[in-house]
C-alpha cells in the first residue's frame, strides 16, 4: 500500500475521530439535532469511502455498518438512544482500535468484527432482540402486527464484507498474524489517545496526528510571498556588499543570505507535494477505459512520492491526465490485435517520476502500436502542415511531433474523463507554459514514451537578465542553451537568408531574432560592435535571440502580469530586481511562436507551415495563396492537398488542363490572371480539392501562408468564383468560392453537397472505428465530434454541446444506443435533429426497434459516400443553420 | 490644493475616526487637463509621489508602464491617454499617482495634480451628458455640481474591465 496515501488517510481520520467523539456525546443530549447527526455521518461516510479506495476492508466493513446504523438515524426512521449511540460508540472505539494498529505496523490487522458488525446491521433493521431497548421510531404505529416497517427494506443489507479494493494494493504477503498486530494495537493505543493507563512515553512512535497539522493554502502562499520579498532584500544587500570585503556588514550579510536560502527552501518545502496526488485519479480512469474499449490496461506507477510545488502540480494534472489516457486509449492496442502481433495481452502504461538536476521528469511509456507514421502523415497533409512531397524525407521525430500540432488531434482526442476534448497541443502548451517541455519518441510496434520535463517550482526561479533597446528583461534559466559572444570582426559570420538572419553554430543553422525589434523597441544596438546572442530553446525549436548586452544569472522572484498586460503574449510574469527595479520576465515559447510565424510568412515556399496554435473554436483556418496580382483565400477545410507540378506534366486535353497525378487524371482548373505555360519545368502550385473519387487542383502561383482567423465575409461579390471579400490580419482579401470552380469542372459535384457545417457527434465503442469514421466524414467537410459511449454523448449535449446530427452504434456499453436515442427524443432540441443508427449487421428485424427507439434511419458500418449522402439529406431542412458563414 | 472648491477636508488615512465617517460620499479628486475627477475613497489605495516607472513595450498604450511599491508590481496606467486627451510635455515619471485597488490587483492612475478628498453627502450623482465623449462616457460613472466647478466622477470597473481603443 502506498505510504503517503495512508499516512494522509490515517491524518484525516484521526483529526474526524477527535472531533466525533464530542459530536456524539452531544448527539445523546441532543437525539434530534439534524446537522449533528449529518456530520457524524459524513465523518464515517468518508472513513468508510477511503477504506474501499485504499482497500482496507476490515475498517470499511465497520465503518459501513455504523453509516447505515447512523444512515437511520438521520431519516429518523432509527432513535438515538442511549442504547443506539452506544452501539455506535462501540463501532467507532473498534475504528479507532484498527486505526492505531494500521498506523503501527502500516497493514490492516486482521480482527474479528463479525459481533459488532451483526449487531450495528441487526439495529439498522430494526431488529429489537439484538438490540433491546432501541426501539423504532414510529414501528409500532406502522406496522401494527409487529413485522419489519415497510421503510426497513430500503436499508442496504450488508453481507460480512461489501467493499472491494480499487487499488490492487492489498498486501497479502505482507499480512501479519493476529496476535502480533493486537499486541502492537494494545502497545500504542493508550499513549495516544487513553492517556489513563500509565503508559504515556513508553511509545517510540508518535501518532501522525500529533506529527502534522493542517495549514490553509493561503498561509503558506502568503508566507511564499514573505519569502519572496525577503529573497529580494537579501539580494540587493548582497549588491550593495558586493566589492567590499572589508565592510562590517560582510559578515552578517553572508549569515543572513545563507539563512534566507534555507528559509526559501523550508517554506518551499511546505508547498511541496508528491506528485502521487494528481496520479490518484488515473488507476480508476485506466480502469474506467479498459471496460468500455474491452482491452487489458495494467498502469504501473512508480516515483509518485516525487515532490512538486502545489502550483506546478496543479498545472500538470489535467495534461497527465489526459496523456496518460491518450496512451491507453489510442497507445495500447485492442486485445485481437495484440494477440495477433504476439504481445501480452495485457498492455501495460508506465507513470514514472523522478528527480533529475532541478527539475522533476515524468515519462508515460506504453508498449502499445506507436504512432502511425503513415496516418499522422496522411493528416499532416490533409492540415497542411506538410506537403506530400515533403513527407517521405521527414524524420520519424519530425512526424512525432505533428501529433503537437493544432487541428491534428483535437479532433480525435475527447476525453470521457474530464468531458471535454484536449488535445495533445494543449497539452503541451500547458506544459510550457510552467516552463517544462515534451518529448515524445515512439517505436512502432512497440510503444510510446512521452517525457515530460518540468522545474520544482514556479515562484522563484533563475534567470538571466539581458539588456536590449534600453531596457532590461529576464529570461529563464531553463530554456537558455548557451550564450555566444562574436566578436565585431566576426560579425560577418551573420548570413542571411532572404530577410532572415541566422548564425552557424557547429554546422547547425540558428534564427536569429532581434529582441529590441521583436518587442518594437528602438535599435540600441550598433552595427559594429560586438554581438551578444542568447540561444534559446523550446521543445525541438531553438533560435537566437540578439542583446546588447547580458548580465548576472538571478535567482528572480516571478510576480504575475497584471490584467492589463496580459493581451502581451510575450510576458510570462514581471520580477523586481535587487535595485528595485521592476523588468519584465520573457517567455521563450511565446516569443518562438511569434517569430516562428514571422519566418513562415516570409519564405517563399514554406516546408513546414504551422497555424497559429491558438485553440480558438471561433476561428477557421484560411489557406492564403497568390493568384495573379492578387492575395487570396479558401478555408482550408475544403482543401484536401497542396501539391506542386512541373509545367511540363501539365497537359491539354480539349479545353481542359490536366496532369496525370496518383494513377488518375487530375483535372485542373485556372484561376484568372495565373501564369499557366505549359512548358518548362519550374513547379506549378495546386490546391487540391477531393471528393470520393474525384478531385479538382486549382492553379495558384503561389502557397503564401495559413493562418487562423475569425472569418466574415465583409461584402458579397459579383464576380463569379468569388465569395466575397473578407478582412484578414487588416488586408482585405478575396476569399474564393470553391463551389463555382467545383461546379465548372462536374456541375454536379456540389448539388446535394452542402455538408461543410454541419456538425457532427458519432458515439461508437470502438475507437478503430471512431478514427475511421471520423477522417472519413471530415474529409467531407463535416465537424465531427467522437465520443466513445452513450453516456459521455449524454454529458456533452447535457453540457450544453448541440449538434446538427448525430450518428450512434447501438451496441455500447453501460447505455447502449436504444437508450440513448429514447433519452435523447425527450429533450428540448431532441425532436428535431436526426438520429441515425449505426449497425454492424443489417437486420430487419432489428429495425422496428430501432425506429421505435426514435432513429430516422439506420445504415450498415461504414460507406462514407452512403454517410455523407444521408446526412446532408437529414439535415437539409435544418440548412439555414449552417450555411451564414462561409 | 487650493484650486478646489472644497467642501471638507479630509486625510485619506484610514485610522479609526475616518472610518466612521462615511466613505460612501467621500471621493480623491485630482486634476487632469484642468478637469476635476474623482475616485470612491474606498478604491484608492494610495497617493504617491511621481516614481520611477519602467517600460513595457508591445503593452497597450493607456499603459505607462509599471512601478515598484514596496515590493509590489503595480501598472501605472496613463489617464491622459485613456481619457483620449492630448498628450503633455511631462515625462510620465514626474505625474501624480492615484494607487487604486481593483480585482486584487494595484493599478497607479498618472494625474496632474491631486486635489483633496471631497464629501459629496447631501448631493446627488447626477448622470453625464449623452454627447460626452465616448472615451469618457465609457469609464465615468457620474458628475457633482459644486460650487463653480463640476466633478466628475471615474468608474473604476469601468476604467479596467473594459478594453480601450
Amino acid at each position: 500500500m502506498d505510504d503517503d496515501i495512508l499516512q494522509e488517510f490515517l491524518a484525516e481520520s484521526w483529526e474526524n475521530l477527535s472531533r466525533l467523539d464530542n459530536e456524539i456525546v452531544r448527539l445523546e443530549k441532543e437525539p434530534k439535532n439534524a446537522d449533528l447527526l449529518a456530520s457524524i455521518f459524513r465523518t464515517i461516510h468518508t472513513i468508510k469511502g477511503t477504506c474501499g479506495f485504499i482497500g482496507l476492508t476490515g475498517l470499511g466493513g465497520v465503518a459501513h455498518a455504523a453509516e447505515n446504523v447512523l444512515g437511520q438515524m438521520r431519516i429518523q426512521t432509527l432513535a438515538a438512544t442511549p442504547t443506539s449511540i452506544s452501539v455506535v460508540l462501540e463501532a467507532i472505539d473498534e475504528i479507532k482500535t484498527l486505526l492505531q494498529a494500521l498506523e503501527a505496523t502500516g497493514q490492516e490487522p486482521r480482527r474479528d468484527n463479525t459481533t459488532l458488525i451483526a449487531k450495528l446491521n441487526d439495529l439498522a433493521q430494526g431488529n429489537a432482540a439484538a438490540t433491546a431497548g432501541t426501539g423504532r421510531v414510529g414501528a409500532d404505529a406502522e406496522t401494527p402486527n409487529g413485522g419489519a416497517p415497510a421503510h426497513a427494506l430500503t436499508v442496504e443489507r450488508v453481507p460480512p464484507v461489501t467493499v472491494t479494493p480499487l487499488v490492487a494494493a492489498a498486501s497479502s504477503e505482507r499480512q501479519p498474524s493476529g496476535t502480533e498486530i493486537r499486541e502492537e494495537a494494545e502497545h500504542t493505543h493508550p499513549a495516544a489517545h487513553d492517556s489513563g493507563t500509565g503508559t504515556i512515553g513508553s511509545t517510540e512512535k508518535k501518532s501522525v496526528a500529533d506529527l502534522s497539522i493542517r495549514v490553509n493554502v493561503n498561509v503558506l502562499d502568503s508566507l511564499m510571498n514573505l519569502v519572496g520579498e525577503l529573497v529580494l532584500t537579501r539580494n540587493q544587500l548582497l549588491q550593495l556588499a558586493r566589492g567590499d570585503d572589508e565592510s562590517k556588514y560582510a559578515a552578517p550579510i553572508t549569515h543572513l543570505n545563507r539563512v534566507t536560502t534555507d528559509l526559501q527552501e523550508g517554506v518551499m518545502k511546505t508547498r511541496m507535494q508528491p506528485i502521487g496526488i494528481a496520479w490518484s485519479k488515473l488507476p480508476r480512469m485506466v480502469r474506467d477505459l479498459s471496460q468500455i474499449t474491452g482491452k487489458q490496461i495494467n498502469l504501473v506507477m512508480s516515483g509518485a512520492d516525487t515532490e512538486l510545488d502545489r502550483t506546478v502540480l496543479d498545472a500538470i494534472k489535467d495534461p497527465l491526465t489526459h496523456m496518460v489516457r491518450n496512451s491507453a486509449d489510442h497507445g495500447i492496442e485492442p486485445l485481437d490485435v495484440r494477440r495477433a502481433t504476439g504481445k501480452p495481452e495485457i498492455g501495460t502504461v508506465r507513470l514514472n517520476a523522478f528527480h533529475e538536476g532541478g527539475h522533476v521528469i515524468i515519462c508515460i511509456e506504453d508498449d502499445g502500436a506507436g504512432i502511425a507514421r503513415d496516418h499522422v502523415l496522411r493528416k499532416a497533409i490533409e492540415t497542411g502542415l506538410v506537403s506530400e512531397a515533403d513527407a517521405a524525407n521527414l524524420s520519424d521525430a519530425q512526424v512525432c511531433s505533428f501529433i503537437f500540432h493544432a487541428g491534428l488531434s483535437t479532433a480525435k482526442e475527447v476525453s470521457s474523463v474530464s468531458g471535454r476534448g484536449v488535445g495533445m497541443d494543449v497539452v503541451k502548451t500547458a506544459i510550457e507554459r510552467i516552463g517544462g517541455t515534451v518529448d515524445l519518441s515512439s517505436t512502432p510496434g512497440q510503444g510510446t514514451i512521452i517525457r515530460i520535463k518540468i522545474p520544482l517550482t514556479l515562484a522563484i526561479i533563475s534567470a538571466l537578465v539581458v539588456e536590449s533597446g534600453g531596457e532590461l528583461f529576464a529570461i529563464p534559466q531553463l530554456g537558455i542553451v548557451e550564450l555566444v559572444r562574436l566578436h565585431a570582426e566576426e560579425r560577418h559570420k551573420i548570413e542571411r537568408i532572404h530577410d532572415q538572419k541566422v548564425f552557424r553554430l557547429r554546422d547547425r543553422l540558428l534564427p536569429l531574432v532581434h529582441l529590441n525589434r521583436l518587442l518594437g523597441l528602438p535599435d540600441g544596438d550598433s552595427d559594429h560592435g560586438d554581438v551578444n546572442i542568447v540561444v534559446v530553446q523550446v521543445g525541438e525549436d531553438r533560435f537566437g535571440l540578439i542583446v546588447s548586452a547580458v548580465y548576472d544569472t538571478e535567482e528572480i522572484v516571478v510576480k504575475p502580469v497584471g490584467r492589463l498586460l496580459k493581451d502581451v503574449k510575450l510576458y510570462q510574469g514581471t520580477t523586481i530586481l535587487g535595485d528595485g527595479r521592476v523588468i519584465m520576465i520573457l517567455d521563450a515559447a511565446a516569443i518562438i511562436t511569434r517569430f516562428g510565424g514571422r519566418t513562415t510568412a516570409a519564405s517563399d515556399a514554406p516546408k513546414l507551415r504551422d497555424p497559429d496554435a491558438v485553440d480558438n473554436r471561433n476561428t477557421t483556418s484560411l489557406l492564403l495563396f497568390d493568384a495573379g496580382e492578387q492575395t487570396m483565400a479558401v478555408p482550408l477545410s475544403l482543401v484536401a492537398r497542396l501539391e506542386e507540378f512541373p509545367r511540363n506534366r501539365l497537359e491539354q486535353a480539349g479545353d481542359r488542363l490536366l496532369v496525370q497525378y496518383r494513377g488518375d487524371l487530375l483535372p485542373l482548373l485556372n484561376l484568372k490572371g495565373t501564369d499557366s505555360s505549359l512548358s518548362g519545368v519550374d513547379l506549378q502550385s495546386v490546391i487540391v480539392f477531393s471528393e470520393g473519387s474525384q478531385s479538382l487542383g486549382l492553379m495558384v502561383d503561389a502557397i503564401r501562408d495559413i493562418i487562423q482567423e475569425t472569418l466574415l465575409i465583409r461584402r458579397r461579390s459579383n464576380r463569379p468564383g468569388v465569395l466575397g471579400t473578407a478582412v484578414i490580419g487588416g488586408r482585405a482579401i478575396d476569399v474564393i468560392d470553391t463551389q463555382y470552380y467545383l461546379g465548372q469542372v462536374n456541375p454536379n459535384w456540389f448539388s446535394e453537397r452542402e455538408s461543410e457545417h454541419f456538425k457532427v457527434l458519432l458515439i461508437d465503442n470502438s475507437s478503430f472505428f471512431r478514427q475511421l469514421a471520423t477522417t472519413a466524414l471530415e474529409v467531407d467537410g463535416f465537424i465531427v465530434t467522437p465520443v466513445e459511449s452513450a453516456v459521455v454523448a449524454v454529458e456533452r449535449i447535457e453540457h450544453g454541446d448541440r449538434y446538427d446530427v448525430i450518428l450512434s452504434d447501438l451496441d455500447l456499453p453501460m447505455m447502449d444506443g436504444y437508450d440513448f436515442a429514447e433519452w435523447f427524443r425527450l429533450r428540448p432540441e431532441g425532436t428535431d435533429t436526426p438520429l441515425v443508427a449505426l449497425t454492424s449487421v443489417h437486420c430487419a428485424m432489428n429495425e422496428d426497434k430501432i425506429f421505435a427507439a426514435g432513429y430516422d434511419c439506420t445504415l450498415i458500418k461504414f460507406n462514407p459516400d452512403e454517410v455523407t449522402r444521408t446526412i446532408n439529406r437529414l439535415c437539409q431542412p435544418a440548412q439555414n443553420k449552417c450555411g451564414a458563414h462561409v | 490644493m487650493n484650486r478646489t472648491a472644497t467642501i471638507e477636508h479630509q486625510p485619506i488615512a484610514r485610522d479609526g475616526i475616518s472610518q466612521q465617517l462615511d466613505y460612501e460620499n467621500q471621493y480623491v479628486s485630482f486634476w487632469l487637463e484642468n478637469q476635476l475627477l474623482g475616485i470612491p475613497v474606498n478604491a484608492v489605495q494610495e497617493v504617491l509621489n511621481p516614481q520611477k516607472i519602467a517600460r513595457t513595450p508591445l503593452a497597450r498604450s493607456e499603459v505607462a508602464g509599471l512601478l515598484n511599491l514596496r515590493g509590489q508590481v503595480v501598472t501605472a496606467v496613463n489617464l491622459r491617454k485613456r481619457m483620449n486627451l492630448p498628450p503633455t510635455d511631462v515625462p510620465v515619471e514626474e505625474h501624480m499617482n492615484v494607487v487604486v485597488r481593483y480585482a486584487g490587483e494595484s493599478f497607479s492612475l498618472l494625474v496632474d495634480e491631486v486635489g483633496d478628498v471631497i464629501n459629496v453627502s447631501g448631493q446627488t450623482m447626477e448622470r453625464v451628458p449623452s454627447t460626452l465623449d465616448a472615451h469618457w462616457k465609457a469609464i465615468t460613472s457620474g458628475v457633482f455640481r459644486l460650487e463653480g466647478r463640476l466633478f466628475i466622477i471615474i468608474n473604476v470597473e469601468a476604467l479596467f474591465s473594459q478594453p480601450s481603443n
